[in-house]
């Protein structure tokens, strides 16, 4: 049984459509799909935390809204301990509602600011129906105090506290009804870095103490390789690299994942001057996303092939990357490799495209 | 001051004494920025960070006279290295260098631009949404042209963007501010940060760029003036990883090519280390820590520096737990700072003598490492050390939620003074 995974994503797609209101129906407009997930799978074992990383707009977020059907899925299936959560009736969707919760990025607008901590912190359970209003003050008083309040704030309202004490209170919260799986939504990004070293300490004692198992949505990859077991790197709605972290981290195997991490300025004197490779040009528009694999036009590696099909990983517990530069049959080693991008790579001593504006490429805008 | 020309090669351009600046608010009088000193160097990057609320961006502000009211300069000296200034102002100069708080405002304002300039943390908010942004960079050359040419005046060197310039301009299109040559000059100047098909490009808008171009773009307005100093206000804080990558990349290019100084401002440790040669720490409105590079990362003298390196994760060696400075940033209202060590009450290491403020002491390092931290006087003393509660128990109770800087262990003290 403990083999099996708590949470199981199978291709899961949100796509938001554009130009479909009833008007453009009429004027015979072809309804525009934005495909902010498109075929998203993996899985997260009890008690493990899954990090899911990637630029902005990439669809981190939507997939953990998602997956907790916050948002009609478009495709696919979510398993929650084998259940599939998009097909539960009420009374499924409401238990699965105990169970799984989620903390929310902005700790400043997702607390209702004319609610008292007490309340926002009780909610839940009154939602799922503990009518004792006693009881649940008094297990809103223990929650602010297990995750570093104090009881005595019960009745204060967000505004009174800073934005690292709200995030505790979004925690309380979300652990209001002893869920098993949490999706933390970028929990400490909105935080100063000396309060968000406090929350990722707290995140992971409550971990220990209630076996939760959490997902972990981040950009920061510093925090994700802090607190994580298994990363996924997504890239344009999709995932691009998925493995143990220490894998991920020291062997990348994605052209992106390697880029990502070679971004990353550390804190150290040994940074000081490093040049980086910079990955050229902006994140294509999910609107019309490049064909075969999304991640061709910056990649230094393309070759005609990657603009053909896109290429597949397989699901599992392994280090999977989607790229054909992994299979060494492939026929992408035979085809042309695409000139612009490969002169980029080329010119690698550092220049990349930043100071010769003659050789930027354009395509990416 | 002692430490003004030390062992650095290189001249100062602009020399920061004891400069304060601050907020008259309704709560009360904000101490944002609190006798803060430094010097900027020819041809160097040199790096402010501390977290939000330490008075890093209004210090940038403070030095090219953008503070707006409530918010006001109050005491200290902004030196700046012009030798024309000086001449014209000799009752503000110091040998090359001039006060620039002394100068009269119509000259501070001309030296934006020529001398120094801008860029922001935001660039979706910077741009007017409305124009060009190659209209707008064209605008900024234009300016400093003008200003150029006529260095003293400062009648119309801005133009308004109402409906009464809509009209004008549709009827009288020779009164148009910015001519051909500067719409060239902008085309050239986006070119310069990189900005592929630049005349295609300065005719769009700014919602038809992405973050990271126009980001881009705002560095070309920057650049229009030539300036000696630029000044960067958290530049890449609201990009991706892989675009911050590029715009750093850009930074350090312009900066070697012109061999311009560039005040660098962030929060991010990371960027600091990547570009700046020297490094000011701040906190609660003060510059705690400053130094060389290798100063204030390997021999952070400082707790607070100390506190903000351990509180970072590791990206290449996972370390199994942080450590954080409890407690969070303090209020910055003067009624509730005291005469103590404002990091006092988060420090592991505060002493009976942190209660008293201390000065700047010479820390071990480079001849330029400074804290001001007893720390760096004489070593720490656990006979000396407060009690853990004295902060909790000894201070006045609070006078209500301070906007943006709610203290986080005030609440808790209340709490146990009513247990």
């Amino acid at each position: 049984m403990t083999d099996d995974p708590l949470v199981r994503v199978e291709s899961l797609q949100k796509y938001y459509y554009e130009q479909d209101t009833f008007v453009d129906r009429l004027l015979g407009r072809e309804p525009q799909s934005v495909k902010a997930v498109d075929g998203v799978s993996f899985d997260i074992a009890p008690g493990e935390t899954l990090g899911l990383v990637g630029e902005s707009g990439c669809g981190k977020s939507t997939t953990g809204e998602t997956l907790l059907a916050l948002r009609e899925a478009t495709g696919g299936h979510v398993y929650f301990e084998g259940e599939d959560v998009f097909a539960m009736g009420d009374d499924d969707r409401q238990r699965f509602r105990r169970r799984a919760q989620v903390v929310f990025q902005d700790p400043y607008s997702s607390l209702d600011p004319r609610m008292t901590v007490g309340d926002i912190v009780a909610e839940p359970l009154q939602i799922h129906g503990q009518s004792d209003r006693e009881g649940r003050r008094e297990r809103a008083k223990e929650l602010l105090e297990r995750v570093g309040l104090s009881a005595s704030q019960v009745d204060r309202y967000p505004s009174e506290f800073s934005g690292g004490q709200r995030q505790r209170v979004g925690i309380a919260r979300a652990l209001a009804l002893e869920p098993e799986f949490v999706v933390l939504d970028e929990p400490v990004s909105a935080l100063d870095v000396s309060v968000q070293a406090q929350v990722l300490n707290l995140l992971e004692d409550l971990q220990e103490e209630f076996g939760l198992t959490y997902l972990f949505i981040a950009h920061d990859l510093s925090v994700v390789r802090h607190i994580c077991d298994r990363v996924a790197v997504m890239y344009l709605g999709e995932i691009v690299e998925i493995g143990e972290t220490d894998d991920i981290f020291e062997d990348p195997q994605h052209p992106y994942t390697q880029a990502l991490l070679e971004s990353v300025p550390r804190a150290a004197t040994s940074e000081h001057g490093r040049r980086v490779d910079a990955l050229a040009g902006d994140v294509p528009s999910p609107r019309n996303p490049p064909a075969g694999c999304h991640f061709h036009t910056r990649c230094p590696y393309a070759r005609e092939a990657c603009r053909e099909e896109p290429p597949a990983y397989d699901v599992g517990r392994n280090h999977e990357a989607a790229c054909f530069r992994l299979d060494e049959s492939h026929a992408y080693w035979e085809s042309t490799p695409i000139a612009q991008n490969a002169a980029d790579s080329e010119g690698a001593d550092g220049v990349g495209e930043s100071t010769g504006p003659d050789e930027s490429p354009s395509e990416a805008d | 001051m002692s430490h003004s020309n030390g062992v650095a090669s290189r001249q100062d351009v602009l020399r920061v004494r004891d400069l304060s600046t601050r907020f008259f608010t309704d709560e009360g009088q904000v101490n944002a920025v609190e006798s803060v000193s430094f010097d900027v160097r020819d041809g160097e990057i040199l790096g402010i960070v501390g977290e939000s609320g330490s008075g890093k961006s209004v210090t940038a502000l403070s030095l090219i006279d953008l503070v707006e009211s409530p918010g006001r300069v109050t005491s200290g000296q902004l030196w700046y290295r012009n030798a024309d200034l000086a001449e014209e102002f000799s009752d503000a100069a110091d040998g090359e260098f001039v006060d620039l708080r002394a100068l009269p405002t119509r000259v501070r304002r001309a030296l934006r631009g020529p001398s120094f300039s801008m860029v922001f943390q935001d660039p979706m908010s910077s741009f007017n949404p409305s124009i060009p942004v190659g209209e707008q960079i064209a605008e900024a050359v234009e300016v400093q042209r003008r200003a150029r040419a006529n260095p003293r005046s400062t009648r119309s060197r801005t133009q308004g963007y109402g409906l009464g310039r809509y009209l004008l301009d549709s009827v009288v299109p020779t009164l148009d501010y910015t001519d051909d040559e500067s719409h060239e000059r902008a085309v050239e100047l986006l070119e310069q940060v990189g900005i592929p098909d630049p005349e295609q490009r300065a005719r769009e808008y700014p919602h038809q760029f992405s973050g990271g171009m126009l980001q881009r773009a705002m560095i070309a307005q920057a650049l229009a003036g030539e300036p000696d100093v630029l000044i960067a206000d958290e530049p890449t804080t609201a990009l991706d990883v892989t675009i911050q990558a590029q715009i750093l990349n850009l930074l350090r290019d312009i900066q070697e090519e012109r061999d311009m100084s560039v005040l660098m401002i962030t929060h991010d440790l990371g960027v600091i280390a990547r570009m700046c040669d020297r490094v000011c720490v701040m906190y609660a409105g003060e510059v705690v820590e400053r130094g060389t590079l290798e100063d204030v990362f390997d021999r952070p003298t400082h707790p607070y520096t100390e506190g903000l390196l351990g509180s970072i994760p590791d990206l290449d060696d996972p370390a199994p737990r942080l450590q954080p400075i409890e407690g969070n940033v303090p209020s910055l209202l003067d009624s509730e700072m005291g005469d103590r060590c404002y990091f006092a009450d988060r420090c592991p290491k505060a002493m009976t003598e942190c209660l008293q403020h201390p000065p700047e002491y010479e820390a071990e390092g480079s001849a330029e490492h400074r804290a001001r931290c007893v720390l760096a006087d004489h070593p720490y003393d656990e006979r000396e050390a407060l009690p853990p509660d004295y902060f909790e128990a000894g201070r006045p109770a609070e006078t209500g939620p301070v906007d943006g800087g709610t203290d986080d262990d005030r609440p808790a003290e209340e709490a146990q003074q009513n247990d």
